[in-house]
């Protein structure tokens, strides 16, 4: 997350979601920063919409790539959402488990944290399984912050529940930013993020983009905020 | 085993001790006498005689038929159980073909002195024989022939001289045919004694081209080797733990892994190799025996992750009506030269990254833990080839494409609205869901692989498809209007873009 606060850029909101870039004053006030976590940590991601694979392409960006990396999915994630498929994952090595269930997917996932010689865990889960429980998400959270190895528990189509993440995202996938070399065409991947919990750290909501290697603020026109209120609460 | 086939089928059936039963085979002219029980020999009946001729003698005889199969397959048991006394155990002769003739054969070098002697060690076999019920002939002697000899003559133990122990034997000990053990009988050569006494050239012109009586006679003697079958010339590293009480704890596998780690591991250490696959046996009071193993993506032999490793799978094992014995063996190892990682108890990333690997394919099955693996193929599902992480211990670089981070694995077809069929789509459903499309990029066209697909497969042009609310898509067409391989072009979406 600290990569974010490093390349934190404002993008001026106009009709064509253009990317002029301005670099952020340095004397703006805190709510308009991406919050980093202190250290790694088990942070919590809801997907707003269950079948919207934006969230990796988010999450992706945030984890090195020295390490393997150790995905595991629930069979109910991946029968709704899919398997994730390797090219698309930015040449990274990577373990991956198919997990029968939520218990098991957990217990992979406890057992990766532990080690140190992965670049992070990420854990997505189908619905809200009962073994997902507080004291599941607090021994993630514990063994993290152990190891030093940041832990990504994705939840799709799940209840915002009791949980001991030390932060809780909410986030939905924006309509991309302009691609210049084709209108018509997907430009570079936006996202609404909320944090909605976090320790430390007051609640906020931004809208950002990675582009470059880098994530920059979107800034949003008036007119689509209410659209985006609605899209983050649905 | 003199009596197998009938002392298992009395373990299985209510018939009294002394009840005149035959076990009968079908032979070409009617049933023939397969076994019979200690009552039925008694009254006249022999194995290998006709049913009907020992009907004769006495027509109180019950005839039930004989389970060769069955017998084989107990023997085959019996041998994998006599793994306890002895690594090297071989089944002598075809036990279903005649009773009597069956047997194991073990190779006891250098084992006997673990059991206190070669007369515990008899003493032990046919004790831990006759609680299963069965009946049993042992000897020990230098040569495996001697041995089958006494075993099946004058069961004992036989030191180095065995010219002098196998000498009043009759021939038919040195397993010849029944037409030369007929031969010899009318020459007078009686005993094994005599046979040796005759100079052996003569025996040698007399017998030319039969069954070889010389042969036969230098096997028992140990002038020629007779090596057993099951011979292994480096047998794998084995612990053996004897409980003095049987134990039908759930715990006792566990308490016993934690004994038998250590002198593994050390026999390990001394040889250099490190486990690939371990298995730990428990053998049964009742004979049978329980099996359960474990493979490692790297060779090992850290006792903490061994014992980690098996924990589970050691406590799992039914100890039904108790273990006396248990062996961990290391069946598959890999050389591992003495190496310290370092000062502290730290393993290095690769060390550590193969153990969690180990851990979770134990506890999930090779199946569900995977790495990638490179296809050459530019079809998708082809492409994003999945190896069990513990056969592919190195990385691999997966190159990396414009393509979405996941993949459904099955294409799910969708309904597609378009403005031209060869057009760009505007709006397709999916899962009940209307998308309407904002901004799309494609078509990229992926040509079907001729060379392994049949010839009607069709080409797909791939989409990358952004919906209203931002998300996007991966969709394809399946075929062109008028490509002479079908109807109308399906569509599908094989994919989502992070």
């Amino acid at each position: 997350m600290s990569r974010v606060a490093a390349g934190l850029a404002l993008v001026a909101g106009d009709e064509s979601r253009s990317a002029k870039i301005h670099q952020l004053p340095s004397g703006l006030g805190e709510r308009w920063r991406v919050p980093a976590p202190p250290g790694p940590t088990l942070s919590e991601l809801f997907s707003v919409h269950p079948r919207d694979g934006g969230w990796a392409g988010f999450l992706l960006a945030q984890v090195a790539a020295d390490k393997p990396l150790l995905w595991v999915q629930d069979r109910m994630a991946i029968l709704e959402s899919g398997r994730i498929h390797p090219p698309g994952l930015a040449a990274r090595d990577l373990i991956h488990v198919e997990a029968r269930d939520a218990r098991d997917a957990l217990w992979a996932m406890e057992e990766g944290v532990r080690c140190s010689c992965l670049s992070a865990v990420v854990g997505e889960l189908w619905g809200d399984p009962k073994a997902l429980d507080f004291i599941a998400t607090r021994r993630l959270a514990v063994a993290s912050e152990r190891s030093g190895t940041p832990c990504w528990l994705v939840r799709l189509g799940g209840q915002t529940n009791l949980s001991g993440a030390r932060m809780r995202w909410r986030i939905a996938s924006a309509p991309s930013l302009l691609n210049h070399l084709d209108p018509r065409s997907p430009g570079a991947s936006a996202w609404d993020l909320e944090l909605f919990r976090a320790r430390g750290h007051p609640p906020g909501r931004w809208s950002i983009a990675h582009e470059a290697d880098r994530f920059h603020l979107v800034a949003e026109s008036g007119d689509r905020a209410l659209g985006q209120e609605r899209r983050l609460r649905a | 085993m003199p009596n197998l086939a009938i002392e298992r089928w009395a373990k299985s059936a209510d018939y009294g001790p002394d009840a005149p039963v035959v076990l009968t085979l079908e032979g070409p002219h009617g049933p023939i006498i397969h076994a019979v029980t200690k009552a039925a020999a008694e009254r006249g009946a022999r194995t290998g005689a006709r049913l009907t001729d020992a009907r004769a003698l006495d027509p109180a005889l019950t005839a039930m038929p004989g389970d060769p199969a069955a017998d084989g397959a107990l023997v085959e048991r019996l041998a994998k159980w006599a793994g306890r006394w002895s690594p090297l155990v071989e089944i002598d002769g075809d036990p279903s073909a005649l009773p009597g003739t069956g047997g194991l054969r073990l190779d006891v070098t250098g084992v006997a002195h673990l059991f206190g002697g070669e007369q515990e060690l008899v003493r032990d076999i046919r004790r831990r024989f006759a609680k299963t019920g069965l009946t049993s002939r042992v000897a020990i002697a230098p040569t495996a022939a001697a041995a089958w000899a006494l075993s099946h003559h004058a069961p004992c133990i036989c030191g180095p001289d065995v010219a002098a122990r196998i000498g009043p034997l009759h021939v038919s000990a040195l397993r010849l045919d029944p037409d030369i053990v007929r031969t010899l009988e009318r020459l007078g050569l009686k005993t094994v004694a005599a046979l040796i006494s005759v100079p052996r050239l003569a025996l040698a012109r007399r017998f030319r081209g039969a069954e070889d009586v010389v042969e036969a006679l230098d096997r028992a003697l140990g002038r020629k080797p007779e090596p057993l079958t099951a011979v292994g010339a480096d047998p794998p590293p084995r612990a053996l733990l004897k409980l003095e009480e049987p134990a039908t704890h759930p715990e006792a596998g566990r308490q016993a892994l934690e004994r038998l780690i250590p002198p593994l591991v050390r026999e390990l250490e001394g040889r250099r190799l490190g486990a690939r696959r371990l298995s730990l046996s428990g053998y049964r009071v009742d004979g049978s025996v329980a099996v359960t193993s474990v493979a490692t993506a790297i060779p090992s032999r850290e006792p903490k992750h061994l014992q980690r490793l098996f924990a589970d799978k050691a406590a799992a094992l039914d100890p039904e009506f108790g273990f006396d014995a248990f062996a961990l063996t290391a069946d598959w190892t890999e050389d591992l030269g003495a190496a310290q990682e370092s000062l502290v108890e730290e393993p290095s990333g690769t060390r550590e990254l193969a153990r969690l690997v180990d851990r979770l394919t134990v506890k999930l099955g090779p199946r569900a833990v995977r790495r990638p693996q490179v296809v050459e193929s530019h079809l998708p599902e082809r492409a994003s080839g999945w190896v069990s992480a513990l056969a592919n211990a190195e990385p691999i670089a997966i190159p990396s494409m414009q393509r979405p981070q996941r993949l459904l694995d099955r294409p799910e077809a969708i309904d597609v609205i378009y403005a031209t069929p060869e057009g760009m789509p505007r709006r397709f459903m999916w899962r009940r869901a209307v998308h309407d499309i904002a901004r799309v990029e494609g078509p990229e066209r992926i040509a079907p692989e001729w060379w392994r697909q049949p010839s009607s497969a069709r080409l797909r042009d791939y989409y990358r498809a952004e919906d209203a609310d931002g998300r996007r898509y991966w969709i394809y067409r399946e075929g062109l209007i008028g490509d002479g391989r079908g109807g109308l072009p399906a569509w599908f979406i094989h994919g989502l873009f992070g």
